[in-house]
């Protein structure tokens, strides 16, 4: 007969057969038998956090930063519903998450017992797919189903609850033969068809842009390259979302920047006023549209995504073409090569123009911000930052609010998963434990969480799990008192009522480092700015930067919503003009 | 909505509604009833009726049968919506007008009364296949299986005859013929 394993052994079996070496997680009642395995397994590294939702967020940032699934570990009842919030934020986002959490023994389910919830009722709709496991005989399997779900087509989390009791009984376990990459054929559903008519309308259309988004970073850093190689056959301009920065170089002449709500000038008119729209793996999102009506009103769009309910959601498309992003891109240039060898030569002459106006669109510079010497501006402290740290390969994480938008526009990226962000829930609190994770996947490079002061102390205590492992992550809070966006949305449209967006008390971030563990440094003003910067890069510890920045800055340029693409706010000198009506402002 | 001061935009213009019957083939495991339904509340869709019962012991299959109203666009969401769930097998769509499609739901009547009355809500019944279930000196109990409008209007007409109480099903559907839905 062969040998009995535990149910919390059988766990970790599952975990080495899936190549895991890192788990975030918080011991509790009903995971204590994993716990007591732990000791016994060494291929694995537990990464104790201070709270749950740090843990999903640490998952989260491993995850996105080495497009390997996270894992985490939590207990039943508050632990399982801690963990929530980064659930869901890893379902908005489409990230990769495998959460196994604790549950009362199957005798009590249902009791309303010691630390019991419906963990598998309250996480169903944030989570691709869940399991409660009643019966040790298909824990195994189960686990091994959960990695297939939460890595195949569009990535995200799942759970596996498992009670306590099934936790301890014993049964066989059978080694796990992972499939040859099952993402490939079973997602993709195009034909050459489809191809060969996406390559008709390129070469008709006259004002192309490709609009590209997350889900090219998710299909692996091949989908990237092969983006790369696509962008310069065909000549086209190129956008990315804010989930997509770092698909495409930054510093590129093709690259029109973000686009969205927040995004460049050049990037939303060339949305607006393009004949054809290629989005590869985004999906229409609200911050990214404006108003459905009028967004890109006469243009042929193709939208290319693994997922099939993503396409006609919110956009009707013309050319759907389902499949895996960097299956169809290769398709796609290879049947270029082949069928239009100078296809970037012949297409010039007709984009040309289109190249024209995107150019006479860039000249407005619409990132521009009026410098100060007096104070330190947001945006300069960001492009200071991305100056003195362009060259070290950084990994960048952000909370949300204004200063997430700015380091969206004035950071530039090179290469894919180098940008953490929480885009489609907007988790405040994000970027701190994200960058833990980052830091704890690539333990050598410099990890930064571009932060505002509100976001960062809703996460705060996860310092602590970064001085514990000595994990020298970079928190660089732009401090400016306020809830910067909350504040900029009540200045144009609540008439400067600013409703508890401002936080009198606030800890002196400097000391609360040092309270820590870690190092706290303060900037006040623009001609310190560098050498302080210089001074955190070279602290191989984690660091606090408390950064004084200017409290009433805003964040453009904006598209107002119920607005399309064209009619942007752009910043404060465009104000100064009096190009926005009275009448336009009420309508923001 | 002019003059607003919403982060979102505005609603845009709707589509025209109708009303479709969605099959959906499950794996009949624990929480599958509450994936589906928990889909259609969560994103707003609406269920006007609901049919569940496992039809296949062996392979643990079910199937659901949902009465849903919706613009073109949120019908096809609802279905690539349901295809994502892990334990969906397959998802059928079939619009109500459809005449290559059964379409049946099942009534209970209790009816109290004297015996001219209960026979003259039987005879109304009648050409709903109309079965009696149980019979006393004072009541009936009559099954009938017809449309969902022909049923909501002998819940109507059968109240002068002492209709005390009913109990339906929600719809379930067929294909005519030899077709199965693969």
């Amino acid at each position: 007969m062969s040998k009995l394993y535990s149910g919390a052994e059988i766990v970790f079996k599952c975990l080495e057969d899936q190549n895991v070496e890192f788990v975030f997680g918080y011991p509790g009642g009903a995971v204590l038998p994993i716990y007591d395995e732990l000791k016994n397994f060494n291929f694995l590294k537990h990464i104790l956090v201070r709270h749950e939702q740090g843990a999903g967020h640490a998952a989260e940032g491993y995850a996105r930063s080495t497009g390997k699934p996270g894992v985490l570990i939590v207990t039943s009842g508050p632990g399982a519903t801690n963990a929530v919030t980064a659930l869901t934020d890893a379902y908005m986002d489409s990230v990769p998450l495998v959460c196994i959490s604790g549950q009362v023994p199957t005798h009590l389910i249902g009791t309303d017992a010691f630390q019991e919830c419906d963990t598998t009722g309250i996480t169903r709709p944030c989570t691709k797919h869940n399991w409660l496991v009643k019966d040790i005989k298909d824990l195994g399997k189960t686990i091994h189903k959960a990695f297939e779900v939460a890595t195949t087509g569009r990535p995200g989390p799942v759970l596996v609850d498992i009670p306590k009791d099934v936790q301890f009984q014993k049964t066989n376990y059978t080694k796990f033969k992972k499939q040859k990459k099952i993402n490939g054929k079973v997602h993709n559903h195009f034909s050459q068809n489809d191809i060969d008519e996406l390559i008709k309308l390129m070469d008709k259309a006259s004002k192309p842009v490709f609009y590209t988004g997350g889900g090219v970073i998710n299909s692996g850093p091949k989908a990237s390259e092969l983006l790369r190689e696509l962008v310069n056959t065909t000549g086209f301009p190129i956008t990315t979302t804010l989930q997509g920065l770092g698909s495409y170089p930054g510093e590129d002449s093709q690259f029109l920047g973000m686009l969205g709500m927040h995004g460049s000038y050049e990037a939303n008119n060339a949305m607006h006023d393009c004949d054809l729209m290629i989005n590869i793996g985004a999906r229409f999102d609200d911050r990214i549209t404006g108003k459905i009506e009028e967004f890109s009103p006469r243009s042929k769009k193709v939208h290319i995504d693994i997922d099939p309910s993503s396409i006609n959601k919110n956009v009707k498309v013309d050319l759907p073409i389902i499949g895996d992003v960097a299956e169809v891109i290769n398709s796609t240039i290879k049947t270029i090569k082949k069928v239009k060898p100078d296809f970037a030569k012949s297409n010039k002459q007709k984009v040309s123009k289109w190249w024209e106006q995107i150019q006479k669109w860039r000249s407005v510079n619409s990132f521009n911000f009026v410098n100060s010497t007096e104070t330190i501006k947001p945006q300069y402290a960001v492009q200071r930052l991305y100056e003195l740290t362009k060259n070290k390969d950084t990994y960048i994480t952000t909370e949300v609010g204004q200063h997430q938008m700015w380091a969206a526009q004035h950071y530039k990226f090179e290469k894919p998963n180098r940008w953490m962000t929480s885009g489609g829930l907007g988790t405040m609190g994000y970027g701190l434990p994200a960058a833990v994770g980052v830091q704890v996947a690539h333990p050598k490079k410099l990890v930064i969480d571009i932060a505002g002061e509100a976001s960062v102390l809703m996460t705060m205590q996860e310092m602590s799990t970064a001085v514990q492992y000595s994990l020298p992550i970079k928190i660089f809070i732009l401090n400016n008192e306020y809830m910067g966006m909350v504040r900029q949305w009540q200045e144009l449209l609540h008439d400067k009522n600013y409703s508890e967006s401002y936080t009198a008390a606030l800890p002196d971030f400097v000391k609360l480092a040092e309270a820590y563990g870690c190092v706290g440094i303060r900037a006040t003003s623009p001609d310190e700015l560098d050498d302080k910067i210089i001074e955190m890069i070279n602290t191989d510890r984690p660091v606090i930067f408390d950064c004084r920045v200017d409290k009433e800055e805003n964040c453009f340029p904006m598209i107002p919503s119920g607005k399309p693409h064209n009619q942007m706010l752009l910043g404060p000198n465009d104000q100064k003009e009096n190009k926005i009506t009275k009448k336009g402002k009420i309508l923001v | 909505m002019a003059n607003s001061k919403s982060a979102y935009s505005t609603p845009g213009k709707q589509g025209k509604f109708s009303t479709h019957i969605i099959v959906v083939w499950v794996d009949n495991e624990a929480g599958v009833l509450a994936r589906v339904v928990g889909l259609f509340s969560g994103r707003g869709y609406n269920i006007e009726s609901l049919a569940v019962a496992e039809i296949d012991p062996k392979l643990n299959i079910s199937r659901i049968t949902i009465v849903t109203t919706g613009t073109p666009q949120v019908i096809e969401q609802i279905k690539l919506q349901l295809k994502k769930l892990v334990p969906v097998h397959k998802v059928a769509d079939f619009k109500r007008e459809d005449k290559k499609v059964i379409f049946k739901e099942m009534a209970l009547f209790k009816v109290v009364g004297n015996k001219s009355n209960k026979e003259k809500a039987l005879k109304a019944c009648k050409k709903y296949n109309a079965v009696i279930l149980d019979k006393t000196n004072t009541s009936y109990v009559i099954q009938i299986t017809a449309l969902r409008r022909e049923i909501d209007l002998m819940s109507k007409n059968l109240k002068k005859f002492g209709l005390v109480s009913v109990s339906r099903t929600g719809a379930v559907a067929m294909t005519r013929g030899s077709e199965i839905f693969k």
